[in-house]
């Protein structure tokens, strides 16, 4: 039996989950929306707009989330600043404290970039808020943002790497799986946002979509090579969550995949949409944390024998 | 400087009466359990059956009975074994968890916010969230006994000395002697778990004496610190993410050329760039 299974669950459970699944989402929209910002057409501005929309909401509701989740939530602060010293607490080698940093900046430039598309929008009548939205002040909060949401997508796959628990301590592969599905649930709820609202001529969409199916066939083959990397250590799928992650694979990945491909066109006589195929993803995206969260937590030691699910 | 203090447990004298129990949640003024109330395990003659934010002395009963009449139980009055390289002192992000002059490791219960990364990280699943505090909870090997010259009160009560407090050195001496006056008494698995400073985690401050694999006993064979994937997991997250980049932007690259393509079948005399 590997090491890691003589170790206790931290109880990082649904909040959690929800945390690791909509800080993706966040990331990847600011970072799509900074790509199309910085490379795309006049057609994209609304698509731009819609994605710093959502990585402000998503930002928001992850600090809520982490903080709420907290055995003491007045503490969260103990994070950035030392209580006893005042000093800046920051350690480059700890997954969790340079994610609150990392938060913490992302969160300011989603902040700036989404102060500039309300100006856009009308919605703020600061004329300084337009710097953010162009020029070259837009273009730094652009690469700092994208950064900043590719780390957020990433980091908590290592955070959770960089454990002694099983199955997460077992792989390096959890960080690029979870950025790979940050980003392609990003593009989802972008497509999905776009479609309903008609925010495009339909080209951004397509694009998005035609990213989408390839992030998806790397998250795939990704996947794979985690659970192969896990060896001995994924017994711990050895029960119902390995039922779920096939379901995962099929209903979150393969589905949307052949749809985006063209493979698949009706389901009992229901045409397939790039809409259902976003669903499925957005659903995949977070039964993808729920499996890999949960059964690691549900492996515990009682007396001196190990428990699984 | 105080030289490097610790605990040897040999399993061996451990007569389970758990008597270290009952001292450290009487010096520490720990709950019994679950608000007060104890409860049976219904499996075993062990009912704390784990360390916890509540419990910081646990004594495993491993009890091997595999035939009527056959059998063996074996003792182990469990702890945190003071790392001398502390996956839950490395991973804390808030500095609450420290090492003291004496080589020991404690949780600063007035800095912790309960964010539960050293539970995870701890290879030996020792430390758990207190449910009064709010804050994670383990072990201090009775920092403030130690800061007056006291003995730490499980080794104070263990009625057999199956839990020995002194320097770590001296202790390591002790615990050598041992294991050979047992191999010569005909126990040949005896064995020392984490008594070698050159061994995981640059060896243990609180070290046991087992005749049994590790594993029996409910401990990792080859503990590691959660750091160990911290470099390979980072980098293939970077390459993920110049990945995803490179997708994204050879996606966007071929709608403007598609743009510019039509662009110049529309008007051939047009000089417009990409």
């Amino acid at each position: 039996m590997p090491d890691t299974f003589f170790t206790e669950p931290p109880h990082w459970r649904w909040l959690i989950a929800l945390y690791f699944f909509i800080g993706g989402i966040a990331g990847g929209c600011f970072f799509l929306a900074a790509l199309l910002q910085l490379f795309g057409r006049p057609g994209d501005r609304a698509i731009v707009r819609i994605g710093y929309y959502v990585a402000m909401i998503g930002v928001a509701i992850s600090g809520i989330l982490l903080i709420v989740d907290l055995g003491r939530p007045d503490r969260f602060w103990h994070m950035m600043i030392q209580n006893k010293t005042g000093r800046p607490m920051f350690k480059y080698w700890a997954p969790m404290s340079v994610g609150v940093w990392g938060l913490l900046i992302f969160g300011v430039a989603t902040f700036l970039a989404t102060l500039g598309a309300l100006y856009e929008d009308g919605k703020v009548p600061w004329r300084l808020a337009s710097a953010f939205m162009r020029g070259p002040w837009s273009i730094v909060i652009d690469v700092i943002g994208g950064l900043g949401g590719f780390f957020l997508a990433g980091y908590t796959g290592v955070l959770l790497s960089v454990t002694n628990r099983p199955v997460w301590a077992d792989s390096s592969w959890l960080g690029v799986l979870y950025l790979l599905s940050a980003a392609s649930c990003a593009a989802a709820v972008l497509i999905l946002v776009a479609r309903r609202r008609r925010l495009s001529d339909g080209t951004s969409v397509r694009e998005l979509e035609r990213f989408d199916k390839y992030i998806l066939a790397l998250e795939l083959i990704v996947l794979i090579v985690f659970v192969i990397s896990l060896g001995s250590a994924g017994r711990a799928f050895l029960n119902a969550w390995g039922a779920v992650l096939v379901l995962v694979v099929l209903g979150g990945i393969l589905a949307p995949m052949l749809i985006g491909f063209g493979r698949v066109a009706h389901f009992r006589g229901r045409p397939l949409t790039a809409g259902t195929a976003a669903a499925l993803v957005l659903l995949g995206g977070f039964m993808l944390r729920i499996t890999t969260i949960f059964p690691s937590e549900q492996v515990r030691v009682v007396g001196t024998r190990v428990t699984r699910p | 400087m105080p030289e490097p203090m610790g605990f040897f447990t040999d399993t061996t004298v451990c007569i389970g009466c758990k008597a270290c129990e009952v001292a450290c949640k009487s010096w520490n003024q720990l709950p019994a359990r679950g608000g007060g109330t104890a409860e049976l395990s219904g499996q075993s003659y062990d009912n704390t059956l784990r360390l916890s934010g509540n419990t910081w002395r646990h004594v495993k009963f491993v009890e091997q009975f595999d035939k009527p009449y056959e059998g063996r139980w074996l003792m182990l009055s469990d702890v945190c074994k003071h790392c001398v390289q502390a996956g839950c002192l490395e991973v804390c992000p808030t500095g609450a968890i420290i090492r003291t002059e004496f080589d020991t490791v404690v949780i600063q219960s007035d800095v912790c916010n309960g964010c539960r990364s050293c539970i995870g990280a701890c290879p030996f699943g020792v430390i758990d969230i207190n449910e009064v505090s709010g804050t994670a909870q383990k072990c201090t090997l009775c920092y403030d006994r130690m800061s007056v010259g006291l003995e730490p009160a499980c080794s104070k009560a263990c009625p057999t000395d199956s839990i020995q407090f002194g320097p770590i050195e001296e202790l390591r001496k002790r615990a050598a002697g041992r294991v050979e006056q047992l191999k010569a008494a005909g126990e040949s698995r005896a064995r020392l778990y984490g008594a070698d400073p050159n061994g995981p985690l640059g060896g243990l401050n609180a070290f046991f004496l087992l005749t049994d694999e590790p594993e029996v006993y409910g401990l990792p064979a080859e503990p590691e610190l959660p750091s160990r994937n911290l470099a390979s997991s980072a980098a293939l997250s970077a390459a993920g993410a110049a990945v995803v980049g490179a997708v994204g932007l050879v996606t966007l690259r071929h709608n403007r050329m598609r743009d510019v393509a039509e662009a110049e079948r529309s008007d051939p005399n047009s000089e417009q760039k990409p």
